[in-house]
């Protein structure tokens, strides 16, 4: 019998996350009629379509490598989060984590005037160990991840802040340009910028993250120190039980975590492609679109480079709604819409799962009768 | 130092509203991260109010407005986590996170728009209320009492009283310890824990409009409410899900967040020379600490977080 390929858990999941996407964009067209119908087809295709608004080549190109400037950090912090949950822990400090990165990096290439290369050793251990105290107020206090994450949250923006003014240009409350003040940290670019009609904010950071995408994806699913994290994910008891050290695997779960938050903080501001502005009352969004993609993704550390790509192809298409009649955040509204609707993907595989069991339920009773009366014909004859 | 007094009162009641909302929903067996959504949706609720009710109504009319217009918008956000957690049995902490990002972009989005609307060149998100403000503020001598102190008071009781004495309370609590247990003697886990996750949407409605009336007469909807919602969630950890002691924990986080507002206005403080930022982390680093310190043996609902299915055993 031919095999269902709907049955594949793999197809399942690109489905449900197709059907997530499309109902998050329906909804937000229906916002936008709401605010105001007309210019709101044209608002929602504004955001769909991103870069290809642009009407020159080189532009579009130009546009494209901005996009991708800023997946490679939003990879990071979906990796940060997928990593963590495939443990059994919500690492919704990846934000915090993700800005105290961005404050080592720059600290370490401003203020000490370090390479590319020791920065991004620095800030790799900076976050670590800040997501290590989670990690060990979870294992030997036994602290909620999730709220403990956003305490670190907010210690770690208003500490950035203050960090981070020492190195702040003298007018403004932003940080200095990389290009003037420490071209050394910069990433090398490798040539890839010629490759985006010399964007020079393309560096070697793009297609690190998804090399670390895929080391993640070998280190989960191909190793005994992935297995014995997934085990302690699924039953702390059990996997206690089997000899593990649980305390040990939560620990080191969101160091790694950790670490890779910050590195997204590094790919980020090493490329000189954004200023920290000390002024900033808020969490930057990066670690919560993390969330976002990391479960768009299907929670697959290949899926969620697709899924970061186009969280972010879609935030960046927010700038280009018409922004007398919209608010650029429509692009914000429409990817948290996405992430809520990715809760019921449990209940899309479900569905899609008991839809099959019942047709070929009915496939088998049609089959039924028909041996059935086949036996009761031989039955008559004998 | 009445000044101190004014903002700690202001800002415990915060808290205490959106923790005694929080205990609410997790005594009925759902943890709600959702809070702080729910607040700036009841932020929203109560400001819409006061921006299009006239000023010219007596100041009773225009509280009671603004209350239910908070508790309105907050009970009906609180039903996206009620569809998805108890229904559809989705993971709580995922929903819950999905909320708090949602609210704050759907406000911001709102909130521009009937901005634009009224006048094209306005793009942002404030909405203006010095007026109705006054409303809420009564001056005694200097101090400046806000209802919602008192509101706190009266919402403190109510809570005890649901939970404790009478037969609704004790039924929650019931499903949030064992639901299979509550289920056999023929409560419905369903509607309980649709109960619980309402009154959790009216209190942390009112603790959101609270929020943005406690020191400031505008509110930029883009700024979310600066994990409120979580420090209550804390204030409730540290009150071990119980009304009574999750007000004296609202006091004593309330008093380190009104030092981050009013440090300068002393003297032997504003001379140890501490950046203003410090201040401004120390609500979360004592949290922080006092979650370090009273986690390990938590008196938390035992059935929390884990979605009631009524064939499982």
């Amino acid at each position: 019998m031919k095999k269902n390929i709907l049955k594949n858990s793999a197809v399942q999941t690109l489905i449900s996350s197709l059907i997530c996407i499309l109902l998050g964009l329906l909804i937000g067209y229906v916002v936008l009629l709401f605010i105001n119908p007309e210019g709101a087809s044209e608002a929602i295709l504004a955001v769909i379509k991103n870069f290809l608004n642009s009407s020159r080549a080189n532009l579009r190109l130009k546009n494209l490598g901005n996009t991708l400037v800023k997946t490679a950090p939003l990879l990071m912090c979906s990796l940060s989060v997928l990593f963590a949950y495939k443990v059994g822990l919500f690492n919704i400090g990846a934000a915090g984590q993700f800005v105290v990165g961005s404050c080592a990096c720059l600290i370490a290439a401003l203020g000490f005037g370090w390479g590319w290369l020791p920065c991004m050793i620095f800030t790799l251990v900076v976050g670590a160990v800040y997501g290590a105290v989670v990690g060990l107020l979870k294992a030997y206090c036994n602290v909620n991840e999730v709220i403990s994450g956003i305490m670190l949250n907010w210690i770690g923006l208003y500490g950035t802040n203050m960090i981070l003014s020492s190195v702040k240009e003298p007018t403004s409350p932003y940080t200095l340009h990389l290009a003037s003040d420490a071209p050394q940290a910069i990433l090398p670019s490798l040539g890839l910028d010629k490759l985006f009609s010399n964007n020079r904010y393309v560096t070697v950071a793009i297609p690190l993250a998804i090399i670390i995408a895929i080391i993640i994806y070998v280190l989960l699913d191909k190793t005994k120190l992935g297995y014995e994290l997934k085990a302690t994910g699924n039953n702390k008891n059990a996997a206690k039980y089997a000899g593990m050290a649980e305390k040990r695997n939560i620990i080191l779960t969101l160091a790694i975590a950790g670490a890779l938050a910050a590195l997204g903080g590094a790919f980020l501001y090493q490329t000189d492609y954004e200023q920290w502005s000390v002024t900033q009352s808020s969490v930057p969004g990066m670690g919560f679109n993390g969330i976002a993609a990391a479960f768009l993704g299907g929670l697959h550390p290949i899926g969620s480079i697709f899924a970061s790509y186009f969280i972010q192809h879609i935030t960046n298409g927010g700038g280009y709604v018409d922004l007398t009649k919209y608010s650029s955040q429509i692009s914000d509204l429409i990817s948290s819409l996405i992430i809520y609707l990715c809760a019921f993907v449990l209940f899309i595989k479900y569905a899609i799962n008991s839809g099959i069991a019942k047709r070929e339920e009915k496939q088998a009773q049609k089959l039924k009768p028909a041996s059935d009366g086949a036996d009761s014909g031989k039955g008559g004859e004998a | 130092m009445l000044l101190l007094i004014q903002y700690t009162l202001v800002f415990a009641s915060v808290l205490l509203l959106v923790a005694l909302g929080g205990c609410f929903a997790e005594h009925s067996g759902v943890i709600n991260l959702g809070l702080e959504g729910i607040m700036v949706l009841g932020a929203l609720g109560g400001a819409l109010m006061m921006r299009y009710v006239p000023a010219t109504v007596p100041g009773i009319v225009m509280v009671l407005a603004v209350l239910l217009g908070a508790i309105a918008f907050g009970v009906l956000y609180s039903c996206l986590l009620g569809v998805a957690s108890i229904n559809f049995k989705a993971d709580q902490t995922l929903v819950g996170t999905a909320m708090n990002l949602l609210g704050t972009a759907a406000a911001t989005v709102f909130v521009k728009a009937i901005n634009t609307a009224s006048n094209p060149d306005d793009v942002s998100s404030v909405i203006q209320y010095i007026e109705p403000k006054k409303a809420f503020l009564v001056n005694i001598g200097g101090f400046e009492f806000n209802w919602f102190m008192l509101i706190a008071v009266i919402a403190l009781a109510v809570a005890y009283v649901t939970l404790y004495k009478t037969k609704f309370g004790l039924r929650l609590m019931a499903c949030g310890e064992h639901p299979q247990a509550a289920d056999s003697v023929g409560i419905n886990v369903y509607k309980m824990r649709w109960a619980g996750v309402l009154i959790s949407g009216i209190y942390g409605g009112l603790g959101g409009i609270c929020y943005i009336l406690a020191g400031v007469s505008e509110w930029k909807f883009e700024n979310g409410v600066a994990g409120f919602g979580f420090l209550a969630l804390a204030v409730m950890i540290f009150g071990q899900w119980k009304p009574t002691r999750i007000a004296l924990a609202a006091l004593l986080f309330g008093l380190f967040r009104a030092l981050s507002n009013v440090y300068s206005g002393f003297s032997f403080l504003a001379a140890l020379n501490i950046p203003s930022t410090v201040y401004n982390m120390m609500p979360y680093i004592v949290s922080l600490l006092v979650l370090a310190l009273t986690s390990k043996n938590s008196r938390a609902p035992k059935a929390e977080g884990i979605p009631y299915d009524k064939g499982q055993r």
